[in-house]
């Protein structure tokens, strides 16, 4: 099942038609409308698969569940002052973040009966948050945008809130534009960003992965002169296969050559698809099922799914 | 928005037009793509974009941006081959308030006449404003143009900058 979200307003459930799997895979199941007023920017299923959070343009984030064949709108979580860019659930499906183009970072626990609590109001970027995103398996948040800089917070057990533990910004080694869109391994020990100044960064934690103890994050390389405009998006599959769209309408694929030298990790490109798309590629998503199926979404209208057929 | 940003500002002449070739149909598919040269986009941005510099309405005044020297020619470069269009504009005083109006009717404008295939770069002219790195990333940003393309206000104002010139 695939979700997609649209400047239409609309969302658009997609399921993969499983009596004719060759000339018309994927059906349209369902179209979530008549919620958002203004564009809906991006849309996350919690870990259950249960509950799907789509973030608008109308400062509304909307969470739908599904009944029978049908999507109902359960709750809407206001409070931003304006556009509602990215949503992310935590691991445990028992938090959701929210960013804003009013620079706030929101933290909402999830309580039964569908019932969401601000827990948290971030404010320490200083524009625009393009994206949200939770460690895989920490309840650790990443944040980044405008202000070129990616922000980690965690909660404080002392003080009992959420705090920025750390900045990553141009001082060390970081972006020099927009920072649009991050993700991270499977391992939780690395994390890629992508960005408007037309790089790639992947970064590295040592620490423990227990939580116990925040390990810094530092960065390890810096992939430039993969793409020709803005990089909007970047995902990292499972099986370590990095995928990353941007404006110049194409699609690239990177995987770690590392042979474990002092030198630290190297990434190659596997694959560059040029046009890709017809327009701008605004996002990439790896399937959470199958390893390499990969769907990709433009201003072209369309959605494209990708398989990738070997692994070098 | 009250009163007027620029009251006096220097209004230069228009230049005499350089006549457009039409190109003869006579060996031409009449399916391959049409190319789009530097004085199609020149002409795209002339004829129609029209600021008024009081946006309560000023009619003895409606300049168009290149009798400001806001847009020139030399300031739009086209590269068909790439589908590259890239527009350079000089704000009419270093702290023009409506730069970012004057780059979003820019932006808008030619998101709706050019092919879909064109990627839009619209920069301010170096060292012309006050904020020039701002105003550049944020009328880059398509996400932040996206937004304030939904916002009706401000549509209202681009379609008002955007109406066809009285001459």
């Amino acid at each position: 099942m695939l979700a997609s979200c649209s400047g239409d307003k609309t969302v658009r459930i997609w399921q993969q038609n499983p009596s004719d799997k060759l000339s018309d895979p994927w059906l349209c199941k369902a179209i979530l409308d008549e919620t958002h007023t203004r564009t809906v920017r991006s849309c996350a299923w919690s870990p259950s698969g249960k509950l799907l959070a789509t973030a608008s343009f109308d400062a509304t984030t909307a969470i739908w569940e599904q009944v029978g064949d049908d999507f109902e709108c359960v709750a809407t979580l206001e409070g931003h002052e304006n556009e509602v860019k990215s949503v992310s659930w935590n691991s445990s499906g028992s938090l959701l973040a929210t960013c804003s183009r009013d620079k706030s970072v929101w933290i909402w626990e999830v309580l039964p009966g569908n019932e969401f609590d601000c827990v948290s109001v971030l404010t320490g970027h200083t524009q625009d948050v393009k994206m949200v995103q939770w460690h895989p398996f920490m309840d650790v948040l990443f944040s980044c945008g405008y202000d070129n800089t990616i922000k980690v917070w965690a909660d404080d057990r002392d003080s009992d809130d959420w705090e920025c533990l750390q900045t990553l910004n141009e001082a060390n080694n970081g972006h020099s534009s927009t920072v649009w869109a991050l993700s991270f391994n499977s391992a939780g020990d690395k994390m890629v960003t992508c960005s408007d100044d037309l790089t790639l960064k992947i970064w590295g934690t040592d620490g423990p992965m227990n939580g116990d103890e925040f390990a810094p994050w530092r960065h390890l390389c810096t992939l430039s002169g993969v793409h020709d405009r803005t990089i909007f998006s970047i995902h990292w599959s499972r099986e370590g296969v990095i995928a990353s769209a941007a404006a110049d309408d194409a699609i690239r694929l990177f995987a770690d050559e590392s042979d474990g030298s002092v030198e630290g990790p190297s990434y190659k490109m596997l694959l560059k698809k040029e046009k890709a798309h017809d327009m701008d590629v605004n996002a990439v998503q790896w399937s959470s099922k199958e390893n390499r199926l990969l769907a990709s979404a433009s201003d072209d209208g369309t959605i494209k799914i990708w398989e990738l057929t070997s692994l070098p | 928005m009250t009163g007027l940003i620029n009251a006096n500002p220097t209004v230069y002449e228009r230049k005499e037009r350089r006549p457009r070739t039409v190109p003869s149909f006579t060996n031409e598919d009449e399916y391959s793509p049409e190319a789009i040269d530097q004085l199609e986009v020149f002409d795209i941005l002339f004829y129609f974009l029209i600021i008024q510099f009081n946006v309560n309405k000023y009619p003895e005044h409606p300049y168009s941006l290149e009798e400001l020297k806001v847009i020139t020619e030399d300031a739009v470069e086209v590269n068909d081959k790439n589908s590259h269009v890239r527009v350079t504009f000089t704000p009419t005083v270093e702290h023009c308030s409506m730069a970012t109006i004057i780059g979003l009717c820019i932006r808008v404008k030619l998101l709706r006449s050019l092919p879909s295939r064109f990627k839009v770069d619209i920069t301010v002219a170096p060292g012309t404003h006050a904020t020039e790195a701002a105003v550049n990333k944020q009328l880059n940003d398509k996400e932040r143009v996206a937004a304030a393309l939904e916002n009706p206000n401000l549509v209202e104002m681009v379609d008002q900058c955007l109406a066809p010139s009285y001459d």
